[in-house]
């Protein structure tokens, strides 16, 4: 079971690789949102040290969206998702393992990059801290719940447009608990219950969204 | 024994086959016919598992193949009209990646070996998107040499192929009924194989 997961990352590693274009899209989208905001609004440092994780977050949640879409669109149109469904092992396997390497190639690039960009906007030394340590527990739960989405749009037409409707709603409580870490932590009153409850969902999503991610593809393309 | 007992199929609005029954033995070929559209690629999907049947029942030794996914899919290569190969990678990594999913995971010797064999010298390195359509077909059918399962389960191998392939396809599958194993295709080609082997089924 461990082999097949490990195949089916190596094998997305491989091909985002060899698609670098794919990888620093999302990327660039997300330095560019988050660069935009300190030219919009100016220099006062009070207010952006107020909107910075906010923006941070958000800013995270639509690159994410952006990447959503390549999640299994490839392999439906080449039909090696056929032959994913006819693998002996169990499909959530094989979704897991996607999904992992998706985050890494879309999610982890996010969370290297977020403290250079707090910076932009004069955050502490410990907002920085903590913001990082919020997209680490957030962006997996991110890719592990639009991978559903993702999974239930496949091969409708307008399926990107249809398919931010459905994810991005349910992002909200990730959002709510990322974002609050941060202000939490620099308002003084620490920021372990928001990690925590990220933590939660996080453990949530991996219990739940890849098996619900195979039932999703299931019917896809029944 | 694989058994298909009063299978129906709808697509949209319309029924494309009702009562459709067949039984497969060791070592026979169902040779699937049928004009365009009249549901030849549902009713393999439907053998695999992939689309679930809106009557009948198919089954494997006699169990429903979705209460025994496992045996049945370890048991099964599938080969859809769609070649199932990723075009950044080579042939070699298409092949092994696609047989550790099958669970029989194989060498980097065996998926070479497996390449030249369906003529493909020289062109193990080349990512598949390079290849021709005839080539790109090939690498797929090389799958049929690595694999050792029973039931082979083909939409169309035959097209894109030139004369030299045909044969060879054609050599293959009749080793491979010769050895116990059982095919259904579809195809508009005839296959001259030894009629006492092939089965055929109409639809439409």
């Amino acid at each position: 079971m461990f082999a097949v997961l490990r195949c089916m990352m190596k094998r997305d590693l491989i091909l985002a690789v060899r698609r670098m274009s794919d990888v620093l899209t999302t990327l660039f989208f997300f330095i560019i949102v988050v660069s935009l905001f300190p030219l919009g609004i100016g220099p006062e440092v009070e207010i952006l040290r107020m909107i910075a994780p906010g923006v941070v977050w958000v800013a995270a949640i639509l690159a994410s969206m952006l990447a959503l879409g390549r999640l299994f669109e490839g392999d439906y149109r080449d039909g090696t998702l056929e032959q994913m469904l006819l693998a002996p092992q169990p499909l959530s396997v094989l979704v897991l393992g996607k999904v992992l390497a998706h985050w890494a190639v879309s999610g982890l690039p996010l969370v290297l990059m977020a403290p250079l960009l707090g910076l932009q906007f004069g955050m502490t030394a410990e907002g920085l801290g903590v913001l990082l340590v919020s997209l680490v527990l957030g962006t997996p739960a991110i890719s592990l719940i639009g991978a559903v989405g993702a999974a239930l749009t496949l091969g409708v037409r307008g399926g990107g447009v249809l398919v931010s409707l459905l994810v991005l709603p349910l992002y909200i409580p990730v959002l709510i608990f990322g974002a609050g870490a941060v202000e939490a932590s620099v308002t003084g009153l620490g920021a372990e219950a928001h990690l925590s409850l990220l933590g939660a969902i996080l453990a949530l999503a991996l219990c739940f969204a890849p098996w619900a991610t195979a039932a999703a593809l299931r019917i896809s393309l029944d | 024994m694989l058994e298909a007992v009063d299978l129906a199929a709808v697509r949209g609005d319309r029924r494309l086959f009702a009562g459709l029954g067949f039984s497969l033995l060791e070592g026979e070929l169902l040779h699937v016919h049928g004009v365009n559209g009249s549901g030849k690629t549902t009713l393999l999907r439907m053998l695999c598992g992939l689309v679930v049947p809106e009557e009948g029942r198919i089954l494997w030794e006699g169990k429903d193949i979705r209460s025994e996914r496992e045996a049945y899919l370890r048991n099964l290569v599938y080969l859809g009209h769609l070649g199932a190969l990723k075009g950044d990678l080579t042939g070699v990594e298409n092949l092994r990646i696609t047989e550790t999913l099958a669970g029989e995971a194989v060498t980097e010797d065996q998926a070479m070996a497996a390449l030249q064999d369906v003529g493909l010298h020289g062109h193990e390195d080349l990512p598949v998107r390079v290849l021709s359509q005839g080539q790109r077909r090939r690498v797929a059918l090389a799958r049929l040499a690595l694999s050792q399962a029973g039931l082979w389960i083909l939409d169309e191998p035959f097209t894109a192929l030139d004369k030299a392939s045909v044969a060879a396809l054609r050599a293959r599958l009749e080793n491979h009924l010769k050895q116990g194993g059982m095919v259904i295709l579809t195809t508009h080609q005839e296959i001259d194989i030894d009629t006492a082997l092939v089965k055929q089924v109409a639809l439409g």
